[in-house]
């Protein structure tokens, strides 16, 4: 557990950030995987009065605050018509309704996880992210970044007519993943994001033809859930799978 | 520090440390069907409505729920009740332990999934209870009682 002495909801980003500074202040997100965390915090921020918890749609980008929940990444209508099932793909797995209602987007991605797979999917759509100092930052430049202590304010999904398929590998309904991966295609330009190896997600550019052997190129190591080995295998596997739901238009 | 929120109804005022979370509060205010069963923010047990939505209250920080609704297993007695002989007749209960949590989620989904005459079916229902762990039954029984509740409650 943490300890807390103190909680602040700021009224805008400058305090929340200026509150942020400090090494002992700690921006809560949605308290999912903090609770479990050690440690004392001298003050917890809550982003909560800042109304970044919305999704919104335009012509031509998604705008998905940092404070919306998992659960709206997956019930969102207009997610749904462009991209279908990606997003309720790589949510459902997720511990449970009640959990998602709570665990939120900027917390997952600003985490980096190594188990994440928000941020496998997120690495094959046209993401950036908005930090409120270092301005928009592409998610594939964000997550080779030193931590430090700006605020994710929201993510920018382009609208720019990829195709797009989620899948991942679990030893159990609900369990933590043992490999997650997306995919999409572009003009013939593919992304292909490989995650929980157990290392947090990234991503490379490939063709469709040549996704297996991109997988290959990603490194895999061992856990309590699965050898390095293992992983390997199944990244080909759901590399393979995702290639053919592509080919097919299933996506 | 002290917080406001309406509790199964009624307004609530009360003293808290700034790191509580809502799980504890809820207990010292005497709302018992609250309970924490796996302390890793996964079992379900746990689960209240805020403002109508299910949530795991051992992982929200009281400080941040001035001013919204909260629902816990003791403010919905009838319904509860309604459901609660449909899991006895189908002897999906053994020790018990975690059906505040379950029966809160279920009367969640019925709200949320059957709306303009939609009725979700078992993959859907098993998706959406999901995150509820029960240690004792199997599953078979709860779903058996879940589907037969929400056909006759539902038609």
């Amino acid at each position: 557990m943490i300890t807390v002495k103190n909680y602040v909801k700021p009224g805008t980003l400058e305090e929340a950030y200026e509150l942020n500074q400090k090494r002992a202040n700690r921006i809560i997100g949605g308290m999912m995987w903090i609770r479990m965390g050690r440690g004392n915090v001298n003050t917890v921020i809550d982003l909560s009065g800042l109304g970044l918890d919305q999704i919104t749609e335009t012509e031509t980008e998604f705008r998905i605050g940092c404070m919306s929940t998992l659960r709206q990444l997956e019930t969102h209508s207009g997610l749904k018509e462009t991209f279908g099932d990606f997003f309720k793909e790589c949510t459902r797995h997720i511990v449970g309704v009640q959990f998602r209602n709570g665990a939120t987007v900027g917390g997952s991605i600003f985490g980096r996880y190594g188990f994440s797979d928000i941020l496998t999917a997120f690495l094959v759509l046209d993401t950036k992210v908005k930090l409120y100092k270092k301005g928009i930052v592409p998610l594939s430049e964000f997550i080779r970044m030193d931590r430090d202590r700006d605020i994710l304010e929201e993510l920018i999904v382009a609208k720019d007519g990829r195709k797009a398929v989620y899948l991942s590998e679990r030893r159990s309904q609900t369990d933590f993943p043992v490999l997650t991966c997306a995919a999409s295609e572009k003009d013939g330009t593919v992304l292909l994001s490989i995650g929980a190896r157990p290392m947090k997600a990234d991503v490379t550019e490939t063709t469709i033809d040549e996704m297996e052997q991109a997988a290959d190129t990603f490194t895999y190591g061992s856990n309590m859930r699965g050898s390095g080995e293992y992983r390997k295998h199944l990244g080909r596997v759901l590399a393979g799978r995702a290639k053919k739901a592509l080919e097919e238009g299933n996506v | 520090m002290e917080v406001q929120f309406e509790l199964n109804g009624k307004p609530v005022h009360t003293e808290i440390e700034a790191g509580a979370v809502l799980l504890d509060v809820l207990r010292d205010l005497g709302c018992y069907s609250v309970k924490c069963g796996c302390e890793t923010t996964n079992c379900g047990l746990c689960t209240v409505w805020v403002d109508g939505t299910p949530r795991l209250s051992c992982s929200i920080l009281a400080a941040g729920i001035s001013g919204r609704k909260i629902t816990t297993l003791e403010g919905l007695q009838e319904e509860a009740a309604r459901f609660g002989a449909y899991l006895a007749a189908e002897g999906a209960e053994q020790c018990g332990y975690c059906s505040p949590g379950f029966i809160m989620n279920v009367l969640a989904m019925e709200r949320e999934l059957c709306v303009s005459g939609h009725c979700p079916d078992a993959e859907e229902i098993r998706e959406y209870l999901a995150g509820n762990l029960c240690r004792c039954t199997g599953y078979a029984g709860q779903l058996r009682a879940v589907e037969k509740y929400l056909r006759e409650s539902r038609g």
